[in-house]
């Protein structure tokens, strides 16, 4: 059986992790699309915890039979495994995207060198003759 | 941008090359027929972009270090919005000698290749003897890129490269960002580029220091083997005039 403790303690955490989320999200700290994959990650730890006839029938069932709060553990550290594997996903595209900018930024650059050098040398050619 | 569909732009990635670039780009500017040579100053914490626009190249200046393969792709993508119909890329160190340009620019106007790769190893007698650990990574990447990418290459490590309009419009938009090459040649293979290699000779570097280290080395091999393997699991669409 899951020690009352255990219980209390999960289901204390999984909600203080809900609320910093939401708060975080409330700030415009957290972009929401960000923040799902944590509250969904609070939510089963939140139900986990709260249902303890429901870990207690998990566990038996994946044959932890002498510390069915483990179960939590082991779901808790998969959903983290599938944040960070979220959060690299992220990286590698802002990785491209700041790449890309990068080189539009030095284009436009030599462009705009370019088109001033144009400028500049027509203004001389060509002085303008006040009216 | 009038006359560049008839001009060849030279791409040089140049990083704290100060010592070495205004030489190549001089002898660049020697060149027959003439280039417009554009240097991509990978945000060189040095005088390089300085020493490049003296000597009358174009500067394409990055607003952060992005690595030698984003580099050379900025070159690229310069080359695709001005319309020119042919690039050659040459590293800023100055060990790609201009004087060998027509071995690799011939296969290009003549209209048999739209990639042409420079390689110290076509030609089974040529006098360069690499360190063997070298010899061996640059023989085993070209047997995976050979296999993998249908079409026998002896060199794919090499970045002294030769480019068609065709190859030009797939590495501005398709061009690995690290180590850059041996990948690149794959992707120009399944993209269904042709390929042809011919024999240059290279020269040692004579000023800055080569950017390989032990780890580095490591790093190199392992990310180059992931990008293959990745890159044969991808599929790439036909360019248009691509007709291997």
């Amino acid at each position: 059986m899951t020690p009352i403790r255990a219980s209390l303690v999960g289901i204390v955490a999984s909600a203080l992790l809900i609320l910093i989320v939401l708060e975080l999200v409330r700030g415009r700290r957290l972009k929401e699309r960000y923040a799902l994959l944590w509250l969904a990650t609070g939510a089963v730890l939140l139900v986990l915890s709260a249902w303890r006839g429901g870990l207690n029938t998990i566990a038996s069932w994946l044959g932890v039979t002498s510390y069915p709060p483990a179960v939590l553990f082991a779901v808790a550290t998969l959903f983290i495994l599938l944040v960070l594997l979220h959060y690299s996903t992220v990286i590698s595209r802002l990785t491209d995207e700041n790449v890309d900018l990068a080189q539009r930024v030095a284009l436009l650059e030599e462009r705009m060198r370019a088109v001033e050098r144009d400028v500049g040398e027509r203004a001389e050619s060509e002085p303008v003759s006040s009216p | 941008m009038t006359r560049s569909d008839l001009r060849i732009v030279a791409v040089v990635p140049a990083y704290n090359e100060e010592g070495a670039i205004g030489r190549l780009v001089d002898e660049l500017h020697e060149f027959e027929p003439p280039l417009d040579v554009v240097v991509v100053d990978d945000c060189s914490t040095d005088t390089t972009a300085a020493v490049a626009a003296a000597h009358g190249a174009t500067v394409l200046g990055l607003p952060f270090n992005v690595g030698i393969g984003g580099a050379v792709q900025t070159g690229f993508r310069f080359a695709l919005e001005r319309g020119y119909q042919r690039a050659v890329r040459l590293d800023g160190d100055g060990q790609h000698d201009p004087r060998e340009l027509p071995k690799l620019l011939a296969p290009i106007e003549r209209g048999d290749a739209d990639l042409v790769i420079g390689s110290r190893f076509v030609d089974a007698n040529g006098t360069y003897r690499p360190p063997l650990a070298r010899r061996l990574g640059i023989r085993i990447f070209a047997r995976l890129v050979s296999l993998l990418g249908g079409q026998r290459v002896t060199d794919t490590t090499s970045g002294f490269i030769a480019l068609d309009r065709v190859g030009i419009e797939l590495f501005a938009r398709e061009y690995p960002h690290d180590y850059p090459e041996v990948e690149a040649t794959l992707v120009a293979l399944r993209s269904g580029l042709r390929l042809r290699q011919v024999q240059v000779d290279m020269r040692e570097r004579e000023t800055g220091e080569s950017s390989i280290t032990f780890v580095r080395s490591l790093y190199y091999i392992v990310k180059v083997m992931l990008s293959l393997l990745v890159a044969s699991l991808r599929r790439y669409p036909r360019l248009e005039g691509a007709s291997r």
